[in-house]
């Protein structure tokens, strides 16, 4: 790891650092794909819906080769401390891509239907915003991964309160929506399906930087309040 | 050697000490206990082989009842330090030893202390299993005739109960005449332990008890020691990390001579606190 000298085994120092760099390509797979997502939403572009949809595969594939690889890891070389610290870390962040991918999948079919009901763009505002919000905290969860920076990893995952208001604020929204005009109820759904994905991201990039704090300072901090550490 | 300073406790009540030497990162939430019990505190320890200094300035506390483990590279002092504990450097020419060693409050190396009493108290097993060329029961039976006991039945119960705590009396109770250098290598390191804990010893000092054994008798030993720690304070050198990850309860990390780090096994190697340890567990050069 950047922080600490290199291993006496060549060997486990590249298999260490080839986890790392394909956990990075695998975030920067499942960043394309929700910012894909969130276009193809508002501008209704159903081609780009489409590609989002069918490359999910890829990021599964790579969440299972990387599993694999951390395992063998384990049995073969017996990792501890920072090493353990990392292979644990690299598991449980490659989880929570791949659902990321899983959601930004969601948020693209819902694009999809947007596209096929014709529906008014002046509702996918809040979703624009939130979806704004969440790729930064994506982007900002994996940047701290890469450079196992624990303070961008705090400042993300506290930006995780925005997106829940943010979420809040666009299910009031569809509610007026659907009350005032029953009409859009099946539109609405829809926005709020992609707004709750959207959401989950926000909840799933905290996940990434809790692991962070973990990899780098050995803290579990899930479950716990930040900024009173 | 500093005079014989020991401090009972007016209250009578058992010693305790927090395990934590300084070195230890407090805020583990996997520390597995507060206060232990102490069997053996190092206190203040500098130890010379002539010129050369051997261990500097070494504090430590041992928990009784159980298992500790010294890792570090060749020639950090890890089994010079288990040696001071029934002292066995007293056998080498020209060492020197400052500082103080107290088990249950005797100063070991004070001038009243019986040197032969103490090794009875604290046992010993090597790296390689040295067996008498004797029969497995004389092995055993060894150490009680040494200490004048002479009742045939009361050696027979000594003999079949120190053979079955040592997991070994299953394998050898239909050949105990047999001459002990005939069992394997792993057998042979089981009927060692017998023979320490025989005579009822209260430390167990273990240097390297595995190294020269395949995986399976490793194995066997290790659990070995598990099953020993509920009646023996154990203390346990070991090249093999995950040895000392697996059967440890506290694990000291020492390097030229000197304590690195000491704490709870868990943390230690999932979150070490010194550079040095992280660097050496983790097989990296510092």
């Amino acid at each position: 790891m950047d922080k600490l000298g290199s291993h006496i085994s060549h060997q486990f120092e590249e298999e260490l650092q080839d986890i790392r760099t394909q956990v990075m390509s695998m975030g920067g797979l499942v960043e394309k794909q929700l910012a894909d997502a969130i276009i193809s939403l508002t501008d209704q572009n159903i081609e780009l819906a489409e590609l989002v949809t069918e490359s999910d595969y890829k990021v599964n594939a790579m969440e299972v080769s990387i599993d694999e690889q951390c395992t063998q890891i384990l049995a073969r070389r017996q990792p501890t401390a920072s090493d353990l610290r990392l292979v644990i870390a690299v598991i449980k962040t490659i989880t929570d891509l791949e659902r990321i991918g899983d959601e930004s999948e969601r948020v693209a079919r819902m694009a999809l239907q947007f596209a096929e009901t014709n529906g008014d763009k002046k509702m996918l505002m809040g979703i624009l915003h939130l979806g704004e919000h969440v790729r930064e905290m994506l982007h900002g969860a994996l940047d701290a991964f890469a450079r196992m920076d624990t303070e961008a990893a705090v400042s993300v995952a506290l930006a995780d309160s925005k997106a829940d208001q943010e979420y809040e604020r666009i299910l009031r929204e569809c509610m007026t929506y659907m009350m005032e005009d029953p009409r859009t109820i099946p539109m609405v759904i829809n926005i709020m399906w992609s707004a709750r994905a959207l959401e989950r991201i926000g909840d799933r990039s905290r996940n990434i930087c809790e692991y962070v704090i973990y990899l780098v300072k050995g803290k579990d901090v899930r479950h716990t309040r930040f900024g009173q550490e | 050697m500093s005079e014989v300073t020991n401090k009972m406790d007016p209250s009578g009540a058992p010693r305790t000490h927090g395990i934590n030497m300084g070195a230890i990162d407090r805020s583990s939430a996997s520390s597995l206990e507060e206060n232990p019990e102490i069997a053996l505190e190092v206190k203040d320890l500098n130890l010379f082989y002539a010129e050369k200094q051997a261990l500097h300035n070494v504090n430590l506390l041992i928990p009784r009842k159980r298992v500790t483990a010294f890792i570090g590279p060749s020639g950090c002092g890890k089994s010079t330090l288990l040696r001071c504990f029934n002292r066995m450097n007293d056998l080498v020419d020209n060492v020197k030893i400052d500082g103080q060693i107290s088990l249950d409050e005797d100063d070991i190396y004070a001038k009243s202390m019986n040197v032969a009493e103490l090794r009875r108290r604290v046992g010993m097993v090597f790296q390689k299993p040295n067996p008498f060329p004797k029969s497995i029961y004389e092995n055993v039976a060894y150490g009680l005739r040494l200490l004048g006991v002479k009742d045939k039945r009361r050696i027979d119960e000594a003999v079949e109960k120190s053979l079955r705590r040592a997991a070994i009396w299953d394998e050898v109770k239909d050949r105990l005449q047999d001459n002990a250098l005939g069992l394997s290598g792993g057998q042979q390191q089981r009927l060692v332990i017998a023979r320490a804990i025989a005579i009822e010893p209260e430390v167990l000092l273990l240097d390297e008890p595995a190294s020269a054994l395949d995986p399976i008798s490793t194995l066997k030993i290790e659990e070995l020691i598990s099953e020993l720690k509920k009646d023996y304070t154990i203390v346990i050198v070991t090249h093999n990390m995950q040895q000392a990850a697996r059967v440890s309860d506290y694990t000291a990390f020492m390097y030229m001579g000197e304590l690195i780090e000491y704490g709870d096994t868990n943390t230690l190697f999932t979150n070490p606190s010194q550079k040095k340890t992280e660097d050496y567990i983790t097989g990296r050069y510092g």
